[in-house]
């Protein structure tokens, strides 16, 4: 650190110089409550400019009857949030994005723990396997709802083709009500289980060597160190990798409106894509705002109650 | 899958069989996972091969189908190739235009957004880590718990300030809000945290400005972790869609990703074009992760999301 002379010092020495006779910590502390706000200041404003102005706005929106399409606004005061809660479709919506959790969760963290032990087990051609895994989670939704349409397709679509050539009768995938939900859940877990295949991957590179020689030297067969060393060591990987499971499956939006605009009857319809229908389609904002907030405020109810389920431990 | 994980056996104990070949069987860095006789490694590479290749029938399906004509995609039958193989949709939808401009505009918008948030990321991490300021621990606290935040829920309000900022049909609409990643911020900071700080104090005592020790001192020892970041945030704003979708309705600012939901409904039904078009837009990002994938394994550990 002897060349001290670059811009950088331009824009930060405020004429203080460094000050040597006083003792070293309090020099430092001194420096940093001068200068560590003017760090945060270019994220604090977008922050506060496309974060939290957006969420104060739609809160106060949430009790206005705003519109887009009534001129003047006026305070409801509740009302929204009393019409929320008698709003079958409310009820309807929110129990399609659980039920949509409810199937997705399982499969996306225990596939991905599958893959990552049978990756890890250091058979030959890990960067194949790696690509083919994780390749989907890099797709844009909108790649992989073209992909998957054809595959759906009625007439000619692959899942169609399988089924005829097994003999069975054709399914409408996305149009049938028993079955368009699953098709959407085959999707998403085929689409993102990659990022949670990644997360385990390095959590089981980061098990050291040595507790499995501990292991093997004991005697412990591979089926032991399983379940005596690899498994209780991603524990906390798979608490983790559970809660930000559970959060963005209830978040669940894109593919859904894509690919079915919540149909058939509704059948699909996520919470956040009710919202989206109420808001611009029904132009009623105040109303898809209040929504949004009852729903967000389930979200951080779910993640309080994760976070005391899974106590969480500094690392 | 299941047999690796749900059917706990009883296994000889580590019997002298198990012990006995270990020092040569094992290839570079194995993690001892696999038993050494022959059948764990047969079936573990069965449920490998037979995972790996439903994960990549899609791709395959949407490949084939992206060299055939239409007329022959119209054909039933199981197998994706149904007549000679062609360039003709990648000919079509490269003539029509529209998937290159998309194209530079995903990449000049994932570039700049990337750029932007890890600048700012950075430094506010550092801020917030090594900070005395007041508002320190609110700004800290807001920020965590906006991780929480459903995009969806500011989609509204964001669009009405952009309509106020006069921002609509612009790419700074489609960046601006991108910018702001608590989750990166709160990634970053966690790493601060970590390094010792007695390097840092060493070089203040050498005269060094705050700016000069983050740039020279934590910046370096960071590259891993920002390039980490940096590869999430790319990806993240590369596939984004809803926000792009609502706030561009011209096509010459349009993403890939919201352009090809446009014109979806405008293909009908010629399937060949759409799986073109679909594979030309998955191409770069898988390209990239195909020469950077054990870089990008090693950075999701370095990022503490998956360590233990």
């Amino acid at each position: 650190m002897s060349t001290t002379t670059s811009r950088a010092n331009a824009t930060e020495d405020d004429g203080t110089p460094a000050s040597r006779p006083t003792p070293k910590p309090v020099a430092v502390e001194r420096r940093t409550r001068s200068t560590g706000w003017l760090f945060v200041l270019p994220f604090a404003l977008a922050f506060g400019l496309f974060m939290v102005w957006p969420i104060v706005q739609g809160l106060w929106m949430s009790f206005t009857d705003e519109s887009l399409t009534l001129n003047g606004t006026d305070f409801v005061g509740f009302d929204n949030y009393a019409e929320a809660f008698g709003d079958p479709d409310v009820w309807s919506s929110l129990g399609n994005t659980v039920f949509f959790t409810v199937i997705t969760v399982v499969p996306l963290v225990v596939v991905a723990l599958g893959m990552a032990l049978l990756v890890h087990s250091g058979l030959a051609g890990q960067w194949v396997w790696r690509l083919a895994y994780f390749a989907p989670y890099l797709l844009p939704v909108t790649v992989v709802t073209l992909i998957w349409q054809w595959l759906y397709q009625p007439d000619l679509g692959m899942a169609n083709q399988l089924l005829d050539t097994l003999g069975m009768e054709p399914i409408g995938w996305l149009s049938d009500e028993k079955f368009a939900m699953w098709s959407i859940a085959a999707l998403t877990v085929w689409w993102t289980v990659g990022f949670n295949f990644l997360l385990y991957l390095a959590a089981l590179q980061s098990i050291p060597d040595q507790l499995y020689e501990a292991a093997a030297l004991d005697g412990a067969g591979a089926w032991r160190r399983l379940f005596s060393v690899t498994l209780p060591q991603l524990s906390r990987t798979t608490a983790l990798v559970g809660m930000l499971q559970v959060l963005a499956s209830l978040k669940v939006f894109d593919q859904i409106f894509i690919l079915t605009k919540g149909g058939p009857n509704n059948s699909t319809r996520p919470i956040l894509e009710y919202i989206y229908d109420v808001g611009f389609t029904g132009y009623r904002l105040g109303y898809a705002s209040a929504i949004s907030y009852l729903f967000f405020a389930l979200i951080i109810i779910i993640s309080i109650a994760q976070l005391r389920f899974f106590p969480r431990q500094e690392g | 899958m299941s047999a690796t994980t749900t059917r706990p056996r009883l296994h000889p104990a580590g019997g002298p069989l198990n012990r006995r070949r270990r020092p040569k069987a094992e290839p570079e860095g194995a993690p001892l996972l696999l038993g050494h006789g022959r059948l764990p490694k047969v079936l573990a590479s069965g449920a490998l091969i037979i995972f790996a290749a439903l994960w990549l029938l899609p791709f395959v399906w949407a490949i084939a189908t992206s060299f055939q004509q239409e007329q022959d995609v119209a054909k039933p039958g199981l197998n994706p190739i149904k007549g000679a193989l062609t360039l003709e949709p990648y000919r079509v939808i490269l003539e029509r235009g529209n998937v290159p401009v998309w194209a530079f505009n995903s990449i000049l918008i994932a570039v700049l957004v990337t750029v932007i948030t890890i600048a700012i990321s950075t430094l506010a991490a550092y801020g917030l880590s090594r900070g005395t300021f007041r508002g320190r621990k609110l700004l800290l606290a807001l920020t965590v718990s906006s991780i929480m935040v459903p995009p969806q829920l500011l989609i509204v309000p964001l669009f009405q300030e952009m309509l106020a900022f006069n921002l609509v049909d612009t790419y700074w609409a489609v960046i601006l809000p991108q910018v702001v990643a608590p989750m990166m911020v709160f990634i970053l900071k966690r790493f601060f945290d970590g390094i010792p700080r007695e390097l840092e104090e060493a070089a203040r005592i050498d005269g060094a400005s705050d700016l000069r020790v983050f740039w020279s001192i934590v910046l370096p020892l960071s590259r891993p972790i920002v390039a980490a970041v940096s590869v999430f945030v790319f990806i993240g704003a590369w596939n984004n869609f809803m926000w792009p979708y609502i706030v561009t309705n011209d096509p010459a600012l349009m993403t890939l990703p919201v352009g090809l939901a446009t014109v979806k409904d405008a293909y009908g039904v010629v399937y060949a074009q759409s799986m073109a078009s679909a594979l030309l837009a998955a191409a770069p990002l898988i390209i990239v992760f195909l020469f950077f994938q054990r870089r990008i394994v090693k950075s999701v550990a370095t990022t503490g999301l998956g360590g233990t």
